[in-house]
């Protein structure tokens, strides 16, 4: 039982830690307008971790995506979605929109 | 076309793959064929399911929803898969033998086989969720009819076509090792599974990354090559993973590979011994 208490403690602890970190946290923003990103670069710093929010203001649903940070979120029409993501090494990561692979494509620059 | 194609293909091969390690799996069980058709069916329903509700499950708990149940979804699987593995530690020789003497096929109801079936589900329903809201978005932004068409049907086979080529494959293992070496797929695909579920948490922010690319192999084995995929999916493969990536595959391996020592340790029941006693007089 204690050990139940522990757990759950240590849980909402890490939540708060986690979460008052979140409120600081630097934001990007990218929109998804005709399956393509705008702005197609984005430029974050090294080694620190940052939030990407996404806003799909086309019709149809996305996926931002990336391989080479590890990322992947559905944007439904109209939404907005957030992704943690780093801290990374200095260099350019590319991401895609999953479900338009043709148009939605874009790099991440970190330095 | 071809868009519709990879997407479907790279989608169907991630559940195809699961699909036949649980087939190989649950070899030598009755009607087996009439449960993981029923687990693809229950799963295709799922995932219209969560498609449709989409929307809410975005918006939940302040936008970490789709996170939350891609992980929830996946750790289910792991526990399913870790009770089945653990089970089957302490009854593939019975089976096996079952199979040897009698020929006939074992019951999936009493035992934990159906557990199984039901990871059949998830992995559609997660999978094919996605095919679901892809296909939607195509539809709606215009893409021709002719596309689709040909396109579904073409990822759909493609991918469902490496899922029978590994279950024959698996199929060529001789029956001694047989269950050794499906039970060994299972703990890496559980495995594999809940590292993906701890990357979802570290997207939202709900765990702690313990440094974010602790090794790259990415100029060896890109995770977004095919061949990348399915390993992910078969052994939890990772180009660049995390360090609670790491921590929780092998947490998993580690404590599914005690289960199994610890249930293979206990003392057989009666009726194994009776069965092994009667297998060899039957042999000699």
């Amino acid at each position: 039982m204690v050990r139940k208490f522990l757990v759950v403690g240590f849980a909402l602890g890490l939540f708060a830690v986690t979460a008052a970190a979140a409120a600081d946290m630097p934001e990007y923003k990218l929109a998804i307008k005709d399956h393509k990103f705008e702005p197609a670069q984005l430029t974050a710093p090294a080694n620190a971790k940052f939030k990407v929010l996404v806003t799909n203001q086309d019709a149809t649903p996305s996926e931002f995506e990336s391989n080479d940070f590890n990322r992947e979120k559905i944007v439904l029409p109209g939404n907005t979605i957030t992704v943690f993501v780093g801290p990374l090494d200095k260099g350019s990561y590319k991401f895609f929109d999953d479900f338009h692979q043709d148009t939605g494509n874009g790099v991440l620059i970190v330095q | 076309m071809l868009g519709v194609a990879l997407l479907v293909f790279r989608e169907v091969l991630e559940a195809a793959l699961i699909v036949s390690i649980v087939a190989a799996a649950t070899r030598g069980v009755l009607r087996r064929g009439l449960y993981i058709s029923a687990g693809i069916g229950l799963g295709v329903l799922g995932a219209i399911l969560v498609a449709l509700c989409a929307g809410a499950i975005a918006e939940a708990v302040n936008g970490s929803g789709q996170e939350l149940f891609n992980a929830c979804v996946l750790f289910a699987a792991v526990l399913m898969i870790a009770w089945h593995v653990i089970w089957m530690s302490s009854h593939a020789r019975e089976l096996v033998q079952h199979m040897q003497s009698i020929g006939g096929a074992v019951k999936a109801g009493s035992s934990s086989l159906s557990m199984l079936f039901a990871v059949v589900a998830l992995a559609v329903l997660r999978e094919g969720s996605e095919i679901v809201l892809f296909l939607y978005g195509m539809a709606a932004g215009g893409a021709g009819l002719g596309g689709l068409l040909t396109g579904i049907p073409v990822g759909i086979i493609g991918g469902v076509a490496v899922g029978f080529a590994l279950y024959f494959g698996l199929l060529r293992i001789p029956l001694r090792y047989f269950f050794t070496a499906t039970n060994w797929m299972l703990v890496l695909l559980a495995a594999g599974l809940a590292s993906t579920a701890a990357r979802f948490l570290v997207q939202a922010n709900l765990l702690p990354a313990l440094g974010t690319q602790v090794w790259n192999t990415s100029a060896l084995l890109d995770n977004g090559s095919v061949i990348g995929q399915a390993l992910h999916i078969l052994i939890g493969y990772d180009a660049h993973p995390s360090g609670i990536q790491i921590v929780f595959w092998l947490t998993t391996v580690v404590l599914l590979v005690i289960g199994m020592k610890l249930t293979a340790r206990a003392p057989p029941r009666r009726a194994d011994v009776d069965a092994a006693r009667g297998g060899s007089t039957a042999a000699t």
